[in-house]
């Protein structure tokens, strides 16, 4: 096996290209997974069991089938039912709702762990129930599950090369090509293989500042 | 029943000038435990009314019942004229403004400020603006004795500041009733003097009428209207603290005294 240095070079466009595609599926799909888990875990307290019964069989469906299957499933099934999306628009949804049935049990975990005691002074002050949820509740649930849905978010990192099944040219995916056209293997992987270490190691300190920051 | 065939409370005109809660055949149970058993009884408006008894004896439920934070299985809550239970939710929402809650474990908001945690209420729920909500707040922190602390996280205040802090998020409300609901229970021995002593400022004050479950036995006959003995879901014995302190009728109630004093 021989490094060249050259071949790293040659790469290196391509991998920026794939870098912005990888960075732009995990935040988008970060963000969809965070407010969509947040509807989830609310939607399941709903007092009815025409709400929780949905909402529990379709989460528990997403959770329990691969993200690869949901992909190849949400790339060529749903254009036969008329919508047409692109790779990356189907891969972002696809990565997005999957991990919103992880951050849903997060969130669901953190709301219970709030003492029973804050609901009381809610009602005891007559707060509404909104009012109840946004600043007496959430607040505080959100606050401790910081740490889960980060970690999260570092999973997420580490799937999306999955997308490069539905044709998305992320990292992995452009390394792949580059590897096919050129014939060089050991550079181009390697290199993606640092940039994943350094993406899950700059995440990781993003949380822990963000960490400090939230804990009172 | 159901809510709409319910008769509105009778009100008697020699007892509706005065009487301000009223619990009539009141049933609570917990699974086959009846923690409160066809109970009576009423308080009249200013009065400070303190109940005591062993622990089990539906104290606590009677307090919690009033603050709807549980509902009865059986019988009416009034509360000045209007029914608590059972009641509609918004009737409810409005007869629960008249009541205000002390908690054992303080329950103040950690993800507020000490100022917030007593302005959210009167700007959300009573429709003040912030200034004014604001204003009062600090009087309020002022008449507890903790003006300083405003900007502090409730976490970072001693057990006895919070519940002082708590005393005053409830008076923020202004409401008529104010429930104690063991208030030193969970406080530091050297601490429990302070809010004790705010307690009977508050008392001798204003005409606040108040609901008292506690363990400080100086305290409950320092307050005092009328004491109310609990046994087994039942009052068994009231009336003035001299009376039940100094010469109680029931072997019950003299027991349970000589246990705690």
């Amino acid at each position: 096996m021989n490094w060249d240095w050259s071949a790293v070079a040659d790469f290196m466009p391509h991998f920026w290209d794939g870098l912005l595609v990888t960075l732009r599926v995990l935040v988008i799909g970060s963000l969809i997974s965070f407010v969509l888990g947040l509807v989830w875990a609310l939607l399941v307290r709903v007092p009815s069991r025409w709400v929780t019964w949905p909402v529990g069989a379709v989460t528990e469906f997403v959770r329990n089938t691969p993200l690869l299957v949901q992909l190849f499933f949400l790339f060529y099934v749903l254009p036969e039912w008329g919508l047409t999306l692109s790779a990356l628009t189907t891969g972002v949804i696809g990565i997005g709702l999957h991990y919103s049935t992880y951050t849903m049990q997060v969130y669901r975990a953190g709301i219970e762990a709030v003492p029973a005691g804050q609901w009381e002074a809610a009602t005891a002050l007559n707060l509404p129930l909104r009012r109840t949820w946004t600043a007496v509740i959430l607040p505080q649930a959100i606050r401790r599950v910081v740490p889960a849905l980060g970690n999260y978010v570092i999973s997420m990192l580490k799937d999306t090369p999955m997308l490069m099944a539905i044709t998305v040219l992320e990292m992995l995916g452009e390394a792949r090509l580059f590897s096919q056209e050129s014939f060089r293997f050991t550079e181009p992987l390697t290199v993606i293989g640092v940039a994943f270490i350094a993406l899950s190691y700059l995440a990781s300190l993003l949380l822990r500042a963000l960490e400090r920051r939230l804990v009172p | 029943m159901s809510l709409e065939t319910l008769p509105e409370p009778e009100i008697d005109p020699e007892r509706s000038a005065t009487e301000l809660i009223r619990l009539e055949q009141v049933t609570k149970r917990f699974g086959d435990h009846t923690v409160l058993d066809r109970l009576d009884f009423s308080v009249d408006a200013g009065k400070h009314v303190t109940l005591i008894g062993p622990s089990g004896s539906g104290k606590t439920t009677i307090l919690r019942l009033l603050m709807t934070l549980a509902k009865p299985d059986e019988g009416t809550i009034t509360v000045a004229g209007q029914r608590l239970y059972p009641a509609p939710e918004k009737q409810v929402r409005e007869v629960r403004k008249k009541i205000g809650m002390v908690f054992q474990q303080f329950n103040l908001f950690p993800n507020m400020s000490v100022l917030r945690n007593i302005t959210e209420a009167p700007v959300t729920v009573l429709g003040l603006d912030r200034d004014e909500a604001e204003a009062r707040a600090r009087e309020l922190l002022d008449l507890v004795g903790l003006a300083d602390k405003c900007d502090a996280r409730p976490t970072r205040l001693s057990g006895g500041q919070q519940q002082r802090v708590a005393i005053a998020r409830a008076l923020a409300m202004r409401p008529q009733v104010l429930l104690l609901d063991e208030v030193t229970s969970a406080l530091d021995p050297e601490l429990v003097a302070g809010v004790l002593d705010l307690l009977r400022d508050i008392a001798r004050s204003t005409d606040i009428t108040m609901l008292c479950v506690t363990h400080e036995m100086n305290f409950a006959r320092d307050i005092s209207d009328q004491v109310l003995m609990f046994d087994s879901g039942r009052v068994i014995e009231s009336g003035t603290p001299e009376k039940i302190f100094s010469d109680p009728e029931k072997d019950r109630t003299r027991e349970f005294l000589g246990a705690v004093l």
